[in-house]
This record gives C-alpha cells, structure tokens and sequence, in this order.
C-alpha cells in the first residue's frame, strides 16, 4: 500500500484519536462545533489498539519518518492516558495507616533497630555520663548556645506557657520547617551508602543527649523533661524510622543481593519512601504537640509526664500491634 | 540513530520511542522553577506581613512546603512537568513511560537534596553524564525519566532546495539520518557541513564539499515529500 493511500485510509481515525488526546481523555457534554463524532469511552481501547497497529505497520513498511513520528506521538499520548490514571487513593492513605504502615516497619525491624541504637544509643550514653562528667559537655555545645538553653530552662524564668498564641503558631512552623527538614535530610543522604544517615543519626543523638544531659545535671531537669516529654515519642520515633528508611537506601547499594544495584536500588526506594510518608506524618504531630502542648508550664510536671509516657504506649502499641489482626 | 532516545515497549507489543531531555533544558528548567517560587515567596512575604507573628508563622509553613513539594505536587497533578519544565517543552515519566505518581515524584524530589551536593548539582550532573538516559540519582531510585513532550517539527526548519530522488531505497533511520543532518546544516560550519556530507558516498557518489551538501539537502528534500 502507498503511504498517501495509507493516509486516507486512516486519516480520520487519526483525527479523531488526536482529538480524544486534547480534551486530556475526557467526553465533555459540549460537542464540537463541526459536529465531528466523536470517540466514545467504550471505543477507546480499541482505537489506541488500532493506532498501535497502525504504527507497527508504518515502521515495517518504512513510511516517512514525519507519518512515523505523528503515529508514535498519537500511541504514547494514548498509552498515558489509558495506563495512567487510577483513582482511589485516598482510600488506600487509610489503609495505609491503618495496617500497611506499622506492618511495614515491623517488616524492616533489623533497619529500624540499627537506627535506634546509632540515634538513642549516643543519646542516651551522653544523658548518663554528664551526669558524672559536667564539665563534658564544653566538648560538645559551644558556651553562647549553652547560655540559651540555660535561659531557656531555667526554673526561675518566666515559661515559654505564658507567651501568646501566635507565639505558638511560629513555633509550629519553626518545628515544621526545622525538624521534617532533618527528617528528610537523614532519609536522602542514606543514598551515599548509608553515611549520611549514619552521620545525621549520631548527631542529632548527641545534640539532643548533650542538652537533655546537661540540663539535668545542673538542676534544671524538670523544666526540661516536662517540655519535652510530650513530643517526644512521636519525634524520636519519626527521626528512627527516617534513619531506617536511610539505610534501606544505603544498604541496597551496600549489598544488592541477587541484583544490579540500579534495579537494587528502585526495589528498595518503594518500601524506604513509604516509611517516610509515615515519618513525615509523625514529625507533624510532634510538631503539633511541641507548638500547642508542651509549652503549657501551667500544666504540673507529672501530669506531661503521664501524657508523655501514654503516647510512648500508644505509639509502641500502634507500631508494634497494628495491622495484625487482619494478617493474611 | 541518535543515543538520546529511548524505546519503550507497551503490552500491545509495539515500541515507543522518548526523546531524553538532558541536563541544559533541565537546569534552565529548574532555573525557572527558583524563580517562580522566588516570586511566589517575595509575593507572600508581602502579603503576610500584615498578619505580624502570624503571618510569619504561615509564611515558614508555606516556604517549607515550597522548599519540599512544589516540585512533587506539578508533576504529580500537572501532567508531569513544573512551570519551568512546562516552559522548557519536558516532563517527567516513569521508566515505562506513564505518567508518574506520589510515590515515584517523592522518591525523586526528596532525594533532590543529594543530587544537589556539594553544590548546584554537582552529584546530579554527574550522574547524569555518567548513564545513558541522563538520570540523576533521584531518577535511579524513582525509576523515572525526563523526555521531551514533543515530537521535534524538523519539517520547517529544513532549507528548501530542488528535490532528488537517491539512488537506492533508504531505511526509515537512514532517511532520518539524511533528515537530521540537513536540519543542522545551516547551524554547521561550510567545512564540517561538508566532511560530514561526504561520509554516505552511496547517496553523495562522487561529490564532494559544497554539493555533497546540496545532494543531501535535495534527498532530504525528497524524502519529504516537497516538491
């Protein structure tokens, strides 16, 4: 068949396909104004088949390139249509929370004990030796910083609980801006063979248990651990699970097993993304508790501290027990 | 052929092909894309300085959003592509060539920040010069690419001249071959016009220099259908 044959035959179809094409895959009411038919949603699949086809055809048969092109332009606007879109997400962002995102950092737990030890771990160790060596912490805060924080949480000052309303909003988006930030620094940087997280890990555990340390040590404890007990667990734990979602990154180029690294890689980026859909998450709500919650001094200390300890439960529970009664 | 497209294959058994955008389009896009949100945040920052504390407040909020999604959010809800990759005719697709989704735009856009180091994307160019479909790594692990949208119009910017039918029958990537070279030949100087001209000595025969040119300009002509 000649190629100006093949034209006519098919030029209409073509037409018509392109026009399917612009209205972005859509039958709006309103037809146009030539009163051209136009293609029916049931007839689509079979039109794009056809246009494969076609295309096919075309290459074999070795038309022009210009025919070839508008062809293979006339197939992929079709391919993203019909392989594209699909609805219903936000039925699944529930069941996502609901199950798939504790199974899943149960599913990743040697990760997710790594990153605690390498983040709790020089917290804590730091918590527990400035008690008994004070003068340690000049090695690791310089004095300026260190004369905030003693402002900060110093019993005899007047308490950040009694700052305004809008006080708190800002610092909402301070803690927003700021801690989701280190989030995603520590997940990103696991893509340098895991030493980016690595290195945000331990440090942001030093910075925390220098503070929480030193505070304690010279007697401004309560202050301190009241303000901090609410948020806690939510901003802990997301900070855990970013690491943990890091080092899946890092280690499927680490050891890719059975894999290229490339393909390694792409495998391992769907589960880590998905735990830090569940991070970004948890570092909101802490940025909630911290902003509206923990600055109230009015509230007596134990009282944070049993609110503390309960969301510590909730959120062990949750992460612990959540989506394994529907197991399959 | 040229390297810079690739093919995909689709279940209806028959291959597609993309045109890869490389790292110039992409850096003018994202040059574009700091200056929208330049824009949007010296705009706000106005606006919301009216509100005190508050607006403040509102104004981090949207800045992290900003910092972090704006990218995610156009090329998830905006047919693949931000302002400044709309303005530079490319998009974003996943390696199969649909269109990518939160996951996939995620992946690439946080991992941004690594591409980013040291500085100015030093690690992305990198990466992207290393591999064959210009990925950087944010694409590696999101499995995406970045092609142009469309098919290129050669047709025009070929000069005209009388049309001449060549000697033997051309494969379709052979007549792209003559199609391409033609188009660049105003954009090449007389001499590299001509050493390239004379390498297809089965369509050019024996001429050489400046009518090797012509000769291949006329058959590109031909294959056009001018004339």
């Amino acid at each position: 068949m000649k190629q100006t044959d093949f034209e006519n035959a098919h030029h209409a179809d073509w037409e018509q396909f392109e026009q399917w094409l612009e209205r972005g895959g859509k039958n709006r009411r309103n037809r146009s104004a030539a009163g051209a038919v136009t293609l029916k949603a049931v007839e689509v699949p079979r039109a794009y088949r056809r246009i494969c086809q076609l295309l096919a055809l075309a290459r074999e048969r070795q038309y022009s390139p210009e025919l070839v092109d508008r062809l293979n332009r006339l197939a992929l606007g079709g391919h993203h249509l019909l392989y594209g879109a699909r609805g219903g997400q936000s039925a699944q962002l529930f069941a996502f929370l609901a199950a798939g995102f504790p199974r899943l950092v149960r599913e990743q737990w040697k990760l997710v004990i790594a990153a605690t030890l390498l983040f709790m771990g020089p917290l804590l160790a730091l918590v527990v030796v400035l008690q008994f060596q004070p003068d340690f912490v000049h090695y690791l805060i310089d004095p300026d910083q260190l004369a905030a924080y003693h402002e900060m949480y110093d019993p005899a000052n007047p308490r950040p609980g009694l700052r305004a309303a809008d006080d708190n909003v800002l610092m909402f988006a301070y803690y927003i801006w700021n801690n989701v930030r280190i989030g995603f620094q520590t997940f990103a940087t696991g893509l340098v063979f895991g030493l980016g997280t690595i290195f945000f890990l331990v440090f942001n555990g030093v910075a925390i248990g220098a503070v929480a340390g030193h505070v304690t040590v010279i007697g401004y404890g309560e202050t301190f651990w009241a303000f901090v007990s609410g948020h806690s667990a939510m901003e802990l734990t997301a900070i855990v699970i970013s690491g943990a979602a890091g080092m899946k990154l890092g280690g499927s180029l680490i050891a890719p097993g059975g894999r290229s690294r490339k393909s390694a890689l792409i495998a391992a980026s769907r589960p880590a993304v998905r735990l830090m859909y569940g991070a970004a998450l948890m570092f909101t709500i802490a940025a909630f508790i911290e902003g509206f919650w923990s600055p109230l001094s009015a509230i007596p200390a134990t009282t944070k501290y049993a609110v503390g300890i309960t969301l510590w439960v909730l959120l062990m529970g949750y992460l612990c027990l959540g989506g394994r009664s529907r197991a399959t | 052929m040229l390297d810079t497209t690739r093919s995909i294959s689709t279940p209806e058994g028959i291959e597609l092909s993309l045109r890869l955008a490389g790292p110039v389009p992409r850096a003018l896009a994202w040059l574009i894309d700091l200056l929208v949100r330049g824009a949007i945040m010296l705009a706000l920052s106005v606006a919301l300085a009216v509100l005190g504390k508050f607006g403040y407040a509102m104004l981090l909020l949207i800045a992290f959003l900003i910092e972090w999604l704006y990218p995610t959010v156009f090329e998830v809800l905006w047919r693949g592509a931000t302002p400044g990759k709309r303005a530079m005719g490319i998009l974003v697709l996943n390696d199969d060539g649909t269109p990518i989704r939160w996951p996939a735009a995620l992946t690439r856009n946080l991992l941004r920040i690594v591409d980013f180091l040291p500085a100015l994307y030093f690690i992305g160019f990198l990466a992207m010069v290393i591999n064959r479909d210009f990925k950087r790594l944010g694409d590696l692990a999101a499995n995406t690419l970045v092609v142009y949208r469309d098919a290129r119009q050669i047709v025009q910017q070929i000069p005209a001249a009388r049309p001449v039918a060549p000697r033997l029958a051309l494969s379709v990537n052979d007549q792209r071959a003559v199609l391409d070279f033609a188009e660049r030949s105003t954009r090449l100087t007389e001499e590299r016009a001509a050493e390239l001209a004379e390498i297809p000595r089965t369509l050019v025969g024996t001429a050489n220099g400046r009518l090797a040119v012509d000769r291949l300009i006329g058959i590109a002509n031909h294959l056009m259908g001018r004339g």
